[in-house]
């Protein structure tokens, strides 16, 4: 594979959804197929202008929808290539049977999500419930929270993803909105370095291919034992990811002189009592706010995911044991549940942090914006709770349940 | 760190305006974040775009309540109050409006540049695309940045004829806008 890309290092005004395609570009897949949905439709423009400049030196199929899509990247994936494809929201659940596919052949296939409400009242808006309702799909979760981190975090995916010890799918999320349209300065790094960071993945065992005229077997032996020892080992593999993603993490602070954590990032989480814990784009707004509320003394930090699936609990207990009250932000619902879906996961070893008091904070749905006096709003309860005073459970931090109704 | 609102409609270029705009900071080596918010892409409908201007790095990512400065590319928004809305005080308006801008008045309004970039971008590009215009003039009134690095940053954008068009849009929209200082 060969592409024109300069070996250097430029500095450029970027929006999401362009970086993400210049991402995968710089991974130099052999195949893309990817179908435009709003707010990703830039990530498909800007793959087919860089592969109409010779720029990516891919084979593009153009499919009728996503559900070919994915079905397409996975097959090609299974015949040894490296695959990408971008979706979001209405686009991701019309792939899911095929994304399940994807999992359960453990075809380590990259994808970015453009995060979106899902089909719901047919809104078109940001949120994060796309996410959530695919999370039990078998794929690894990562969450960008800036333009520069999706960028990054699209060149770790594929160690991740193709690592012989792993070989699981790895989807990208990244805020649709908020992020997928801004433009902001982005480091766009050496070509060459690339390489050499993905070149490990060239030293490693071949994986199992599907070759023409060679007999597999494929789907055949999904019933009893087989079925429930894949299983078993896909779930020892997502095991398995937390480490080798800190490793990849490290590897590439190396060679590209960037930290931005492993499976979390503790933003002044080290002296705080108290804590956010949040996801995505609004961990920017939420570190300025931080910065000014440490300046009258309060003590608080955040706690960013930056992986979502595996789910970090044992980052999260270390660094949110001792803590006298954290708020936990969701920008998606749990249907069933009062509280929001990373709160209650979070809830679920609740035992193993202690004496912790969790809140949970439903914001940024629906295009809500999460703004720093939403954030202001989310602290001044964390801190009522840490006080031991009587502070609901769950709040809708941008709507009056009182003006509401129900 | 500065903070700008574009008020246009879907075609008049306030999202590459802002766009541009980040680009040209990020050239003087200072930051630049910009984003715009609407629903579905489509010609006419409101557009609102948010641009975040500073020598540190810029971190949030909300929309902005609170501007210091306004850019509006649509002058039937002139006197709008979602316009107005949150301006701070000695809050400066860059318009594309070729009227008296005596007409518009904010309590918190103190600087006007007014410039009609609708017929200088008819003069120059062929067709009514105020936005680089309103950069001109951006640059000129506000004192932020210096028309330079915006033509500069033109080139990420546009080629050939356009880029020339459009650059001779903004110098002139440097050059002719009007400045009214209000009391």
């Amino acid at each position: 594979m060969k592409t024109k890309l300069n070996n250097k290092s430029e500095v450029k005004v970027m929006t999401g959804n362009e970086t993400a395609a210049l991402a995968a570009t710089l991974c130099r897949p052999d195949i893309v197929a990817a179908y435009p949905i709003t707010p990703q439709t830039e990530v498909v423009e800007k793959l087919a202008q860089y592969h109409a400049s010779g720029k990516l030196d891919a084979e593009i199929i153009n499919v009728e929808g996503e559900n070919s899509a994915m079905n397409s990247i996975t097959a090609a994936s299974l015949a040894g290539g490296r695959v990408f494809t971008a979706t979001s929201s209405w686009g991701l659940v019309f792939m899911y049977d095929a994304i399940l596919v994807t999992a359960g052949a453990r075809a380590p296939v990259v994808m970015v999500n453009v995060n979106r409400e899902t089909p719901g009242m047919i809104a078109v808006s940001s949120g994060q419930q796309d996410m959530i309702s695919t999370r039990d799909c078998g794929w690894i979760f990562l969450i960008a929270e800036d333009c520069q981190e999706i960028l990054d975090m699209v060149i770790m995916a594929y160690r991740l993803a193709e690592d012989h010890d792993i070989q699981i799918p790895v989807m990208v999320h990244y805020d649709g909105f908020y992020l997928s349209y801004m433009a902001e300065r982005v480091e766009i790094p050496f070509q060459k370095n690339v390489d050499d960071f993905l070149s490990v993945l060239k030293q490693q065992p071949e994986r199992t291919k599907l070759m023409p005229g060679e007999l597999l077997g494929c789907g055949s032996h999904g019933i009893l034992g087989g079925y429930m020892e894949m299983r078993h080992k896909h779930c020892q593999a997502m095991e398995r990811a937390k480490g080798k993603f800190e490793q990849i993490n490290l590897e590439f602070e190396k060679k590209f002189n960037k930290n931005y954590g492993g499976q979390v990032e503790e933003y002044k989480l080290y002296d705080a009592d108290i804590a956010l814990l949040a996801s995505g784009s609004m961990c920017g707004t939420i570190k300025t706010v931080i910065d000014e509320k440490r300046k009258h003394g309060i003590k608080i930090g955040l706690l960013r995911l930056r992986m979502f699936r595996p789910f970090p609990n044992e980052k999260i207990v270390q660094a949110l044991k001792g803590k006298k009250c954290v708020g936990v932000v969701d920008r998606s619902l749990c249907f069933g549940f009062k509280h929001g879906p990373i709160c209650v996961e979070l809830r679920s070893f609740l035992s193993d942090i202690g004496d912790t008091k969790i809140l949970s904070f439903i914001d940024g749905i629906a295009n809500t914006d999460i703004k720093k006096d939403n954030v202001k709003k989310m602290i001044d309860l964390i801190i009522a709770g840490s006080k031991g005073e009587d502070v609901p459970e769950v709040t809708w931090v941008s709507y009056d349940e009182n003006h509401g109704g129900n | 760190m500065i903070e700008v609102r574009f008020h246009g409609r879907g075609g008049q270029g306030a999202v590459m305006a802002s766009k541009i705009l980040a680009t040209a900071f990020v050239k003087i080596k200072k930051y630049g974040a910009s984003f715009p918010m609407f629903g579905f892409e489509r010609r006419g409908a409101p557009v609102t775009a948010f641009g975040r201007f500073s020598k540190e790095p810029i971190r949030e990512k909300t929309q902005i309540y609170n501007p210091d400065i306004l850019m509006v590319l649509d002058p039937s928004q002139k006197n709008s109050s979602a316009v107005f809305q949150g301006l701070v005080s000695g809050g400066i308006m860059i318009i594309n409006y070729d009227n008296d801008p005596n007409d518009i008045s904010h309590e918190n309004l103190e600087t006007i540049g007014s410039i009609d970039a609708n017929t200088i971008s008819i003069e120059e590009i062929g067709m009514a695309m105020p936005n680089t215009c309103l950069l001109g003039a951006f640059a000129k009134v506000t004192g932020t940045i210096d028309l330079k690095p915006v033509i500069e940053s033109f080139k990420d954008y546009f080629q050939g004829e356009k880029l020339e068009a459009n650059a001779r849009c903004a110098k002139r929209g440097f050059d002719e806008v009007k400045i009214l200082i209000k009391n």
